[in-house]
C-alpha cells in the first residue's frame, strides 16, 4: 500500500509539473501534427490503401511523438539536482521509476487521444472497432512507456541523451510495435480478428516481461 | 599463458578452416536445386550460431558483473559482444549474397534478415552507449543492464518477426526439426562452427587484453590528473 501511495505521489508530481508547464505535451502534439502533415506529402494513395497502412502510420506517430515526452521524463529532474534529491528521499528506485512510468503513460495517452481524431479527419479513416483499438493503444503505449522510461533513466546523464534515447528504444520496441501495428490494421479495416488474436498475447507478454525486468533492474541503473 | 592459448586456438581454427575449405569446395557435391551457392550455408549458419552463443555468454558475464562488480567481467562482456557483432555482420552479409543469387535481390524484409538487422541495431546501440559514458563503473553498470534487455528482446524480436512474415528457408538441420542434410554434407558445417568458436575465443582474449590495458591507461591518466 505504501509502495502504491509513494508511486502515485511521484506520478502526481510529474503530472502537476507538466500541466503547469505543458512543455512536453505541447511539443509532442505539435510534432504529431507535423508528422501527419509530412505523411500527406510522402503518400498519395487510394483510400483503400491508406486504410491498410493506417495502423503503421498511427504507431509511427505515437512512437515518434512519445519519445519527446520520454526524453523529458528524467531530464527535467537534472535542474537544481532534483534527481539526487529524489534518490536521497525515502522512495525506492522502483517506486520512482514506476511513478514516472505512470505519469509518462498518462501524457502519451493524452497525446494519442488528441492526434487520433486529427488522423481520422485528415485521412478519412474511420476505425471499424474503436473500443478494441483503444485497448490496443493502451497496451502498446504501456510497452513504449516502460522501455522508454527505463532508457530515459539510463541516458539521463549522457551528453547525447536526445540522440541516444531513440537510437536505443526503437529497435527494442519492435515486437510491441509489430503487434500493435498488426492489430490496429485489423481493427481499422474491420478484417477478421481471429487470425491476429495472438498479437494481443505478444503485447501482453512484452509488457509483463519488460515491466518486471525494468522494476528489477532500475535500482542498479539509478543508484548503482 | 594467454598468448599460448591465443596462438593455439588460432592455429587450430586456421587448420580446421583450411581442411574444411578443401572438403566444401572439392569434395561436397552441388545441392540439387540451388547449385554451388548452397555452400554459403557452411559459413552463414556457423557464424549465426557463434554470434548468438556470444550474445548470451556476454549476458551471463554481464549478470556476473552486476553480482561481483569486477570490471574485468565488464571487459570480457564487451569483448564478447564486439566479436559476436562481427559474426552477426558476417551472417547478414552471407545471407544477403545468398538472397541475391536465389531470390534475385540483395535484401528483402524477410523474418530472419529483419530480426538480424534489429539485433545489429540493438548492439550498435550497446556500443554507442558504452562510448558515450566516461566513468568505467557507470559504463559497466549500464551496459550490463542493456545487455540483459537486449538478450530478452532478441527472443521476442526473433519470434514476433517469424510470426509476422517469412521468406527464409525453413529449418534444414535435424536439431531444429528440419529434414537434415545428406550424409557427408552436414559434418563440414559443424567443423566450421568449431573453428569459428575457436577463432571467436581467440579474438575475445585479444580484445579483453586490450580492454584491460585501456582501463589501466585511464586509471593512470586520472591519477596523473589528480596531481
Amino acid at each position: 500500500m505504501k509502495f502504491l501511495r509513494q508511486t502515485l505521489a511521484i506520478a502526481a508530481k510529474d503530472l502537476r509539473s507538466e500541466i503547469r508547464g505543458k512543455e512536453a505535451v505541447n511539443a509532442s502534439v505539435s510534432f504529431a501534427l507535423v508528422i501527419l502533415l509530412l505523411f500527406s506529402f510522402a503518400f498519395d494513395l487510394e483510400p483503400a490503401v491508406i486504410r491498410e497502412i493506417a495502423g503503421g502510420l498511427l504507431w509511427l506517430i505515437f512512437a515518434f511523438a512519445g519519445t519527446l515526452i520520454l526524453n523529458r521524463s528524467f531530464a527535467r529532474e537534472l535542474v537544481n539536482d532534483c534527481l539526487d534529491a529524489l534518490l536521497a528521499s525515502p522512495v525506492s528506485g522502483a517506486q520512482l521509476f514506476f511513478g514516472k512510468c505512470l505519469a509518462n503513460y498518462v501524457l502519451i495517452v493524452i497525446v494519442e487521444g488528441i492526434s487520433l481524431p486529427f488522423f481520422v479527419i485528415f485521412y478519412d479513416v474511420i476505425p471499424q472497432r474503436l473500443a478494441l483499438l483503444f485497448l490496443v493503444m493502451l497496451l502498446g503505449t504501456w510497452g513504449i512507456t516502460v522501455i522508454g522510461t527505463m532508457f530515459s533513466a539510463m541516458t539521463v546523464n549522457l551528453r547525447l541523451r536526445e540522440l541516444m534515447l531513440p537510437t536505443l528504444i526503437y529497435p527494442m520496441l519492435i515486437p510491441a510495435l509489430i503487434g500493435a501495428i498488426e492489430l490496429s490494421r485489423v481493427l481499422i479495416t474491420g478484417a477478421p480478428l481471429a487470425d491476429s488474436l495472438f498479437w494481443f498475447r505478444v503485447l501482453v507478454a512484452f509488457n509483463v516481461i519488460f515491466t518486471i525486468l525494468a522494476l528489477a533492474l532500475v535500482e542498479i541503473v539509478l543508484v548503482g | 599463458m594467454r598468448l599460448k592459448i591465443i596462438v593455439t586456438l588460432s592455429v587450430l581454427a586456421g587448420a580446421i578452416l583450411a581442411w574444411n575449405l578443401h572438403r566444401i569446395f572439392l569434395q561436397v557435391p552441388d545441392e540439387a536445386s540451388q547449385g554451388a551457392i548452397f555452400r554459403i550455408i557452411y559459413f552463414h549458419v556457423p557464424a549465426a550460431i557463434t554470434s548468438f552463443t556470444g550474445f548470451y555468454i556476454a549476458m551471463f558475464t554481464a549478470v556476473g558483473y552486476l553480482i561481483r562488480r569486477d570490471l574485468r567481467l565488464d571487459s570480457i562482456a564487451a569483448s564478447i559482444n564486439e566479436v559476436s557483432l562481427a559474426f552477426a555482420t558476417i551472417t547478414i552479409c552471407t545471407g544477403s549474397i545468398w538472397g541475391r543469387i536465389i531470390w534475385g535481390i540483395w535484401w528483402t524484409w524477410d523474418a530472419r534478415l529483419t530480426s538480424y538487422f534489429v539485433c545489429l541495431l540493438i548492439y550498435f546501440g550497446y556500443f554507442m552507449l558504452r562510448r558515450a559514458i566516461d566513468d568505467p563503473t557507470t559504463r559497466a553498470r549500464l551496459s550490463a543492464v542493456l545487455s540483459i534487455f537486449a538478450c530478452v528482446d532478441i527472443v521476442l524480436v526473433w519470434k514476433s518477426i517469424e510470426w509476422f512474415r517469412t521468406q527464409h528457408p525453413g529449418p534444414v538441420l535435424e536439431i531444429r526439426g528440419g529434414g537434415g542434410m545428406a550424409p557427408g554434407m552436414e559434418s563440414p558445417l559443424w567443423w566450421n562452427f568449431l573453428a569459428f568458436l575457436m577463432l571467436a575465443t581467440a579474438l575475445v582474449l585479444i580484445r579483453t587484453r586490450q580492454e584491460a590495458m585501456r582501463l589501466e591507461i585511464d586509471a593512470l591518466r586520472r591519477y596523473a590528473n589528480a596531481f
